[in-house]
């Protein structure tokens, strides 16, 4: 290969790389990049979800597990919490155990639970959006009205009652929030389909024989990849306060596994003598739902520019 | 327009038609029994056969719930387990601080998140808008109870030490007993309920009424010389409203189960709590009562939305 040769090919691949075509996908990417809150929730998000991971390394460390008591120094005399300090970095609760060990294992079952649930419900809702949205008819009907009957539902309320019966765990506290969020989801993915489904792409697919499921999944789910990312970012925060007020009632995750709500309930007797108590789980999971939100809102921003922007630090050109 | 309000009605009676079938199955597939609940450990197999045969549970299931069902076309929803009492009573009994917990945050957070949200829509981007953004994401972040802990923390605990006695921390005060320990027992129930729910309608408000005010029919109003207020707040507003009012009727509607939070933070004995500890008891009339009562207000509030469609917007034709 001669020098010349290869300073055109390189050219040429330049030139090829220019008008390349990008995906939305690939444009939404480079618009989040430029938003610096929507990086930095990311940042804080992945802090988060190490911590969770190397939770057990973190305990370690620290040196005491999440249920371990410390009957020595980790109760005063008078039988109440410790402040913060060096045996304790951030105090110790009623039993004397290390809150900052069990807020940090208290990340796992918030993230978890949110992350399961979400993935759930977004999944039964965009199954059952699409599938009412795209065939109509009595299918549509029954599975709007029966999306309906679960947005009726007193959800708080008969959760509590689901779980008092079946009995509090991890499982069934996945299951009632999924199950109260799904339709949510479904009832916006069956306004797309419907929408979706008049447009003359739908129709060469079908006049070139492609079937229902083949149209569905080839032609009409990738359309529904930008909504259903936003919203699923979105109920991820209620997902995580959902189960923190399952577990704050005494009905989530059982005890003596912490979880930032359960945690929190154990304080409501001494926060006049432990702010610790109150603070460092209150926070975490205040900080958690946040970053989720603004996440999620710069997810948003980043795949339809055109919508209603609610935090913005970007620079918008042309305008104050 | 009554056709269209009576189909909803009868969707509405099947919803909650299903809902108490729903509540009703959950209690038999239950491995618990009330019976045995009740009679404590040391009762005798015969005492708990007969405390299962007085309160009608050694019947077939469909026998029960015919019972149930029959008490219920009359508007009685039978007797709770635990309190030889009638449902309706201890419902009724509870329902004042519930209702004051929830009237009186629904006009506060109705009212301030709708303020703040025209206010940033007309300022736009100005400090005030990021200032309202801050407070938005900080409502839709905060879970209820950690609010509540907060503010008992700040409001009662630390302004107690400081010798300020304004609010207290918890318990409820008859509003014929006592109107001005009433409300002062409410403010915090009330700020913590509404805070959270108010983030909702500051951000529903704000890019409702920015999507309106670019409209032309805007644009006429004010080249027809209207002062800027008219405009906002008769054209723009009256039609902007309309996401709103859907949001209100349904918070409206689940309030009933978001007030169990509230209640049990600041100790209000209102109907969540009630449904709290009917839920520990197993007390299954108790249980059924309360979700029908919620059920049917999110049935009747969803009703009344969509019929207001009507009025605010006379584009939207029911059918």
């Amino acid at each position: 290969m001669t020098l010349t040769s290869v300073e055109t090919s390189v050219t040429g691949t330049e030139e090829q790389a220019a008008i390349e075509g990008r995906s939305p996908l690939q444009l939404a990417w480079a618009r989040l990049r430029q938003d610096r809150v929507a990086i930095a929730s990311a940042v804080i998000l992945v802090l988060i979800v190490l911590i969770a991971l190397f939770a057990p390394l973190i305990a370690s460390a620290v040196g005491w597990s999440p249920v371990q008591q410390d009957r020595t120094t980790g109760i005063s005399p008078e039988g109440l919490p410790v402040a913060p300090g060096s045996a304790h970095w951030f105090g110790t609760d009623n039993l004397g155990r290390d809150i900052l060990v069990r807020t940090v294992y208290g990340a796992r079952v918030s993230l978890l639970v949110g992350v399961v649930a979400t993935v759930a419900a977004s999944v039964v809702g965009v199954v059952v959006g699409t599938l009412a949205g795209y065939f109509g008819g009595w299918v549509d009907v029954a599975l709007a009205r029966l999306m309906d009957v679960v947005l009726s539902f007193p959800f708080l309320l008969f959760a509590i009652a689901l779980v008092s019966i079946v009995g509090p765990s991890l499982a069934v506290s996945v299951g009632v929030i999924a199950f109260f969020s799904w339709a949510s989801i479904g009832r916006i993915v069956r306004g797309q389909t419907l929408s979706i489904r008049q447009k003359e792409y739908i129709e060469a697919a079908r006049s070139l024989g492609a079937g229902d499921f083949r149209i569905m999944v080839v032609d009409v789910l990738p359309n529904l990849v930008a909504p259903v990312i936003v919203l699923a970012s979105l109920l991820m925060p209620t997902a995580i306060v959902f189960e923190a007020t399952l577990s704050f009632l005494g009905l989530g995750v059982v005890p003596p596994t912490p979880t930032w709500g359960n945690m929190l309930a154990d304080s409501l007797q001494f926060y006049s003598v432990a702010w610790w108590f109150v603070v460092f789980p209150g926070v975490a999971l205040l900080i958690t739902t946040l970053t989720f939100n603004l996440l999620g809102d710069g997810v948003r921003d980043a795949l339809d520019p055109s919508a209603e922007r609610l935090f913005s630090t970007r620079r918008k050109r042309g305008r104050r | 327009m009554i056709r269209f309000l009576v189909r909803r009605t009868v969707f509405g009676i099947l919803v909650l038609w299903l809902i108490s079938v729903a509540t009703f199955l959950l209690f038999f597939v239950a491995p618990h029994d009330p019976a045995r609940v009740i009679t404590g450990r040391l009762a005798t197999p015969e005492t708990v056969a007969l405390v299962r045969h007085r309160l009608g549970l050694d019947q077939p299931v469909l026998t029960q719930y015919g019972h149930f069902l029959n008490g219920l076309i009359h508007g009685n929803l039978g007797y709770s387990f635990y309190n030889s009492t009638s449902v309706n009573y201890l419902i009724v009994s509870r329902l004042p601080p519930t209702v004051s917990l929830a009237l009186g945050g629904a006009i506060i957070w109705l009212v301030t998140g709708v303020l703040i949200g025209v206010l940033s829509a007309t300022r736009a981007r100005s400090l005030f808008d990021r200032v309202a953004t801050i407070f938005v994401l900080t409502g839709l972040s905060m879970p209820t109870f950690l609010l509540g802990l907060l503010l008992i923390y700040l409001l009662f605990f630390r302004l107690h030490l400081a010798g300020v006695t304004w609010f207290p921390a918890g318990g409820y005060v008859p509003l014929s007993q006592n109107p001005a320990a009433w409300a002062q027992h409410m403010v915090l129930p009330w700020i913590t309920i509404a805070l959270v729910t108010a983030a909702t309608y500051t951000r529903l408000t704000r890019s409702s009424l920015l999507e309106t005010l670019s409209e032309d029919y805007i644009r006429t109003a004010r080249a027809k010389g209207l002062s800027e207020r008219r405009v906002i707040y008769r054209h723009g507003l009256r039609s902007a409203m309309t996401p709103v009012v859907t949001q209100f009727g349904i918070d409206v509607g689940t309030l009933l189960g978001g007030v169990i939070v509230t209640e049990t933070v600041f100790g209000l004995g209102g109907l969540g709590q009630l449904a709290v500890q009917s839920v520990t008891n197993q007390d299954l009339p108790v249980i059924i009562g309360i979700v029908l009562l919620a059920a049917f207000f999110i049935v009747v509030s969803n009703l009344i939305v969509d019929a207001l469609y009507a009025v605010l917007d006379p584009r939207v034709r029911l059918s």
